[in-house]
């Protein structure tokens, strides 16, 4: 069968450095360089620019600033807030204010720190605490949700607590920075090769840049190093820079950023802040909670909106809330403008109930498993034709539950129970290290909120001697949707994987596409493949039943073969016969989810088409004197449906995990009191190495299929495991708790400075 | 112009002094295996191997390698390490079949780490891959590769061969002597030793270097030799070198400089240079001044030493005139009494928030001696004066241990800053004596030796 495990398709090309990634392209003779010049303050107005140096250094062919952009200034995703170069305003320290052209990466970098720059600066917005205090926000006000009477609720209920927590953002660190080639073309056309997750925004945007239609400009995407949401939309700067460059001059331009550039240019995963009110019984059984989300969005729009909205979107994980309300504030701030990041919100979101778990367990002195297994959402079998399902607190109703059984199979797997059982004895006799354990549950809705996003289209073509070239509007990210999705056309054809030929993702092939984001790439392209393969396959099939006069339903492809009744073909045999006979062997497929439609405003609707599930149990040991700590055993089992490749998703799931687990504890994120990103590369920004990874790590994927109606019933699985690494930080909170009697109460990232200080003060 | 060879062939490079490895290959051979992710070395997407004068084949970072330093070395990149009729190397074969490889893009660079480790007959995986990131894999599958790989034998096809003898265009001085007339007529020249740190001021500062030298060539600079009475370790010998050195001697010595980089930095890092650049977050002086080291400095034909910790003057200070340079530092020996401390928000290639070294030695349940030095403290590297005082000739316990703590706020005022606040800088180093006392009765106190 195609469908199954199956190696990265690319890995051969992996391996032997001969895949290609954009800055690989050779260019043309006479490409240009390309380099920002960037801001040294967060808030203010340039007073004047004196760019005399950068245009005279060595190499340097042309200098642009914001008056020398013929169209439209803006490379923003949403609000047309975000000008490619300072309209005179500089609302972050890192803002690109001048564009070099130069005959050399070195030459255009080295040209860039040549201006000279006099800044009449304001006062800057830097922290959450300062964009409360100066009202700095999008949108008209914050955004609420409610269930029931949370007011009420929380004033009968029996026990009460309430507290806060800061959660960091991160830095997505894919391997390969952005990076963007240009090369013009006749007539004003223009070819753009990127590394990005969205193509065709970027066409959108070099169009407007250019002030060409849409037609004018075809964008490709081979692969990314790496995108994880960081190139959604954070390299449509450069392609746009580059565009620029190549219409002026008339050369193709190249524009890579150095990686302190990426740094403290793009966009992060949102920091937050998350407070709480909560009522509950004896049992830790949920009766109303509040949550008060901040989001540090930074200084433009971006995708800031819809990811505060998947956060509020997730404040009850995998748990029932009976009362609730969700208040959003979207703060502004003069720091680099957050973006997309695996999880999209849903990870600060779920931060925010789990806190709650766990302070609850703490309080009452009980296991935090017990406090989330009484809470969990019903599974559909338990209550199926008896009662309606529970819903969230956006009324959609939980039918897809299987978060208490995946959770029991998982706590004896893991032999959870006898391990913390473990933890407490081992911790009673070792005064300076301390164990702890946690389970964490997953629920993760999947689908794009902007709902006419969940739509996807396919290309196929086949080719007389039999071969297959599979075209589709996902990217590639090393997320292994190119080989699922041609698993996907192999089954359906009945052929060898090697038969279908996985090409670039090209707009001028695919129109009109949306992000390969919100872990819908499989599920989305996936069935436009599999409708482009089917009209293909009725195609053929009407064609041989005439011919061989059978039923075209007895027409059948399968290994390699098309058989009709009693006619057995090759598969190449059945092409080259409908070609002959003049059979269009080229199909579009299309898909569009079903179901989907809510309204964001209100938080009420369907904007998910199923959750995925998943559940985590992590060990750690923390050193309570300097706070150094580390995972020991971390066993997952998690829900693909019916796996298209379990290979790739446990792939997913591995680095997801560690992914989760790196942004909770070591990756910090620290400004200057200047808004200066103080850790802008991997000397100071810590993203796990091989020896941080769970020292035992056992993963294993939940058997059983996707009841809603997705590509053969598998499930999306690209974003749900990097929230399997919040065990981790609960571990870590089990782990300080043994050092007195209060709640640790961590924020998040627990560094080893956290953990130190958090011992200190339960001890003294 | 330089020689070398590249992937079994020799190959002639006009180059400036500060072309990077990582450039020449990617611009002016276009060959593209070789990633750029960081362009500081500390991601190791741009790992190759480099077999040197002795012999040995080792991983480095070529972002921070200049062309001049591989003059006379042999180099692989990821396009060579296939055998001649395509056969994969084992490393490859295995990153297949174990999954290694998501995005990709860190995949040359950790087949070349992989190779280099295979070669060598490492296991320590984990150690091996430590300069190498990966943000997709969460790393488990590949180890998984290189468990298996390490199961298979090295290819025969790769050879460590070096190319004919040839002499460099540049300042590249083949011994102490050589380098010392050099340096005299060039005494505002920048001296090279691994170019991990100066690579850095070529990548990042961008800067223009004017003269420079390229040390690694001065054999007689790069050993360590033992006698009865000392350990000397000569200015160019390499952080790999000084881990094997200090692994019998002084072995928490050498599982500190485990941490210390990475492989591909440690292959290419000098002793010399982690001393002379005088960085107050340098993990090797603290330890030395707790060891009682002495630096010997050379200028033309003058030399004299010094004790180690009167070297470093203030923050970016130090007692060097301009053409002297660190010829060796010596170690007295002694009785191992050290344990050294390096703390950072990841254990592996991080620089240190803080780093405690403390050679106390107890006789009869009396402190008799004690030196401790820190780097992340202060300005510089620099001694607990006060602290030791309040130790020596009392009894080592916890009653004075506690009393002793107060004594660190005499001898620091650490700073804030992204790696750590000064309370926590200073709760650390005052929780690391008491880590080193428990430690001395057995209690467990590193978190590294616990086990699942």
């Amino acid at each position: 069968m195609s469908l199954g495990p199956h190696p990265h398709d690319a890995a051969l090309l992996h391996v032997t450095g001969a895949a290609r990634y954009t800055d690989d392209i050779a260019t043309p003779e006479g490409t240009l360089h390309l380099a920002f010049g960037l801001s040294e303050v967060a808030c203010g107005e340039i007073a004047a620019m004196d760019l005399g140096a950068v245009t005279q250094a060595d190499g340097v062919v042309a200098v642009f600033t914001a008056k020398d952009l013929p169209f439209a200034n803006d490379v923003s995703p949403s609000a047309h807030d975000e000008p490619l170069l300072s309209d005179g305003s500089v609302h972050y320290l890192g803002q690109p204010l001048f564009l070099v052209a130069a005959t050399s990466h070195l030459a255009a970098r080295k040209a860039a720190r040549l201006g000279q720059i006099k800044y009449s600066e304001k006062p800057a917005i830097l922290t959450i605490d300062e964009a409360i205090k100066a009202d700095s926000h999008f949108e008209d006000g914050p955004r609420v949700y409610t269930k029931g009477d949370p007011d009420g609720a929380l004033k009968s209920a029996k026990h009460r607590l309430h507290g806060s927590i800061e959660i960091g953002g991160q830095e997505h660190f894919y391997l390969e920075g952005h990076a963007a080639l240009a090369v013009p073309q006749e007539a004003g056309d223009m070819v753009v090769h990127a590394s990005s997750q969205h193509p065709t925004e970027i066409q959108h945007k070099v169009a407007e840049a250019l002030g060409v239609a849409m037609h004018a400009v075809r964008v490709e995407v081979r692969r990314m190093g790496g995108g994880f949401g960081g190139k959604e939309s954070q390299g449509n700067a450069l392609c746009v820079a580059c565009a620029i460059v190549a219409d002026k001059l008339g050369h193709p331009a190249k524009m890579r950023y150095d990686r302190d550039d990426d740094m403290i240019i793009t966009g992060k995963r949102h920091e937050f802040r998350i407070s709480y009110d909560v009522g509950f019984d004896a049992d830790g059984r949920l009766e109303a909670v509040t949550f008060e989300q901040f989001a540090r969005c930074g200084w433009a729009q971006d995708l800031s909106l819809p990811v505060a909205d998947r956060a509020m979107l997730h404040a009850d994980n995998a748990y029932l809330l009976p009362h609730a309300r969700i208040t959003s504030h979207r703060l502004r701030t003069n720091t680099q403008s957050n973006t997309a990041f695996r999880g999209f919100g849903g990870p600060q979101g779920m931060v925010g109930i789990e806190r709650v778990m766990d302070h609850i367990a703490h309080h009452l002195r009980l296991d935090p498993l017990a406090v989330r297994r009484v809470n969990f959402y019903a599974s559909g079998g338990s209550i199926s034709a008896k009662t309606k399902p529970q819903t969230t607190p956006y009324g959609m109703e939980v039918e897809d539950a299987i978060i208490a059984e995946l959770t029991d199979q998982l706590a004896q797997s893991s032999d959870y129970e006898a391990r913390r059982a473990r933890v407490a004895k081992w911790n009673a006799t070792n005064p300076v290290l301390k164990r702890g354990i946690a389970l964490s549950p997953v629920k993760f809705g999947i689908s794009f909120t902007l709902t006419h996003l969940n739509q996807a289209g396919a290309l196929v073509h086949i080719y007389s001697d039999g071969s297959v070239h599979l075209n589709h509007g996902g990217t590639e990210m090393g997320q292994g949707l190119f080989v699922k999705v041609a698993q996907v056309a192999a089954q359906s054809f009945g052929v060898p994987l090697d038969t279908i030929k996985i090409t670039a993702t090209d707009t001028a092939k695919v129109p009109n596409t949306s992000a390969t984001a919100a872990s819908s790439g499989s599920d989305l392209n996936g069935m436009a493949v599999l409708d482009a393969c089917n009209r293909l396959k009725a195609r053929i099939a009407d064609f041989l039943a005439t011919r061989f006069d059978v039923k075209p339903e007895h027409v059948a492809f399968e290994d390699g073969h098309v058989s009709a009744g009693s006619t057995r073909l090759s598969f190449a045999e059945a092409a080259a016969l409908a070609y002959q006979n003049r059979i269009s062997l080229s199909a579009t497929g299309f898909y569009a989810t079903p179901d989907v439609a809510w309204d964001r405003i209100k938080g009420e609707g369907r904007p998910f088409f199923y959750f995925a599930y998943g559940a985590a149990v992590s060990e750690v040991v923390i050193d309570t004197l300097t706070g150094e700590n580390r995972i020991l055993r971390t066993d997952i089992l998690h829900d693909c449906g019916r796996s298209l490749n379990p290979d790739i998703d446990i792939g997913q799931i591995e680095g997801g995990f560690v992914q989760g687990a790196g942004w909770l504890t070591m990756e910090e994120l620290v400004w200057d009191g200047k808004g200066r990103l103080s850790t802008h590369a991997p000397a100071t920004y810590k993203i796990p190495c091989a020896s941080d990874r769970p020292e035992v790590f056992n993963v294993a994927l939940w058997e059983g299929d996707n009841p809603a109606q997705t590509i053969y019933r598998s499930k999306a699985v690209g974003e749900p495991p990097l929230m399997l690494g919040l065990s981790v930080w609960l571990a870590l909170s089990d782990a300080v708790a043994s050092c007195g009697e209060d709640y640790p109460a961590l924020a998040t990232p627990v560094t080893p400075e956290r953990v130190a200080l958090a011992c200190k003060a339960l001890r003294s | 112009m330089v020689t070398f060879l590249l992937n079994g062939e020799t190959v002639t490079a006009q180059t400036s002094a500060t072309t990077t490895l990582l450039d020449y290959l990617r611009d002016t051979r276009r060959m593209t295996g070789t990633k750029e992710g960081c362009n500081e070395g500390d991601c190791g997407a741009c790992s190759v191997i480099v077999t040197g004068l002795d012999g040995v084949a080792r991983a480095m970072n070529a972002c921070i390698l200049f062309l001049p330093q591989l003059h006379g070395r042999a180099v692989y990149t990821v396009e060579g390490i296939a055998g001649p009729n395509g056969e994969l190397h084992p490393v490859q074969r295995a990153m297949i079949d174990h999954h290694g490889s998501q995005c990709g893009f860190c995949t040359p660079g950790f087949v070349m780490a992989m190779v280099a480790a295979h070669s060598n007959g490492a296991t320590d995986h984990n150690d091996q891959i430590a300069g190498n990131l990966c943000r997709c894999t969460g790393y488990a599958p590949i180890i998984r590769a290189a468990e298996a790989a390490a199961l298979e034998p090295v290819p025969s096809w790769l050879q460590q061969v070096l190319p004919a003898p040839s002499v460099s265009s540049f300042a590249a001085p083949c011994s102490g002597d050589e380098l010392a007339e050099w340096y005299e007529d060039f005494p505002d020249a920048t001296l090279i030793g691994g170019a991990t740190d100066v690579g850095l001021w070529v990548t990042k500062g961008l800067r223009d270097l004017g003269p420079v030298a390229f040390l690694s060539g001065c054999t007689d600079l790069r050993t360590i030799t033992t006698s009865d009475t000392e350990i000397r370790i000569g200015a160019v010998a390499t952080i790999t070198q000084l881990l094997e050195a200090m692994a019998l001697p002084h072995p928490s010595f050498a599982e500190m400089l485990r941490r210390y980089g990475s492989v591909q930095v440690r292959n290419a890092a000098t002793i010399g240079g982690n001393i002379a650049n005088g960085s107050p977050i340098g993990d090797t002086p603290p330890a030395l001044i707790a060891l009682d080291a002495r630096l010997h400095l050379r200028r033309g034909s003058t030399r004299r030493d010094l004790a180690l910790e009167d070297f470093f003057i203030e923050y970016g200070k130090q007692d060097r005139q301009a053409g002297e340079f660190v010829e060796a530092v010596t170690i007295p020996r002694q009785s191992d009494n050290l344990r050294c401390y390096k703390l950072s928000k990841r254990f592996d290639q991080d620089i240190s928030a803080v780093c405690g070294c403390f050679n106390i030695a107890v006789e009869a349940g009396r402190v008799k001696s004690a030196r401790i030095a820190f780097g992340g403290m202060a300005g510089t590297p620099k001694r607990a004066l006060a602290v030791e005082k309040a130790l020596i000739g009392k009894a080592w316990s916890e009653d004075v241990i506690e009393a002793a703590l107060p004594e660190f706020e005499t001898d620091f005022a650490p700073l804030s800053d992204m790696r750590a606040s000064a309370e926590y800088r200073m709760i650390a180093a005052q929780n690391m004596l008491r880590r080193a006392y428990v430690e001395s009765l057995g209690v467990g106190a590193n978190v590294l030796e616990v086990r699942p």
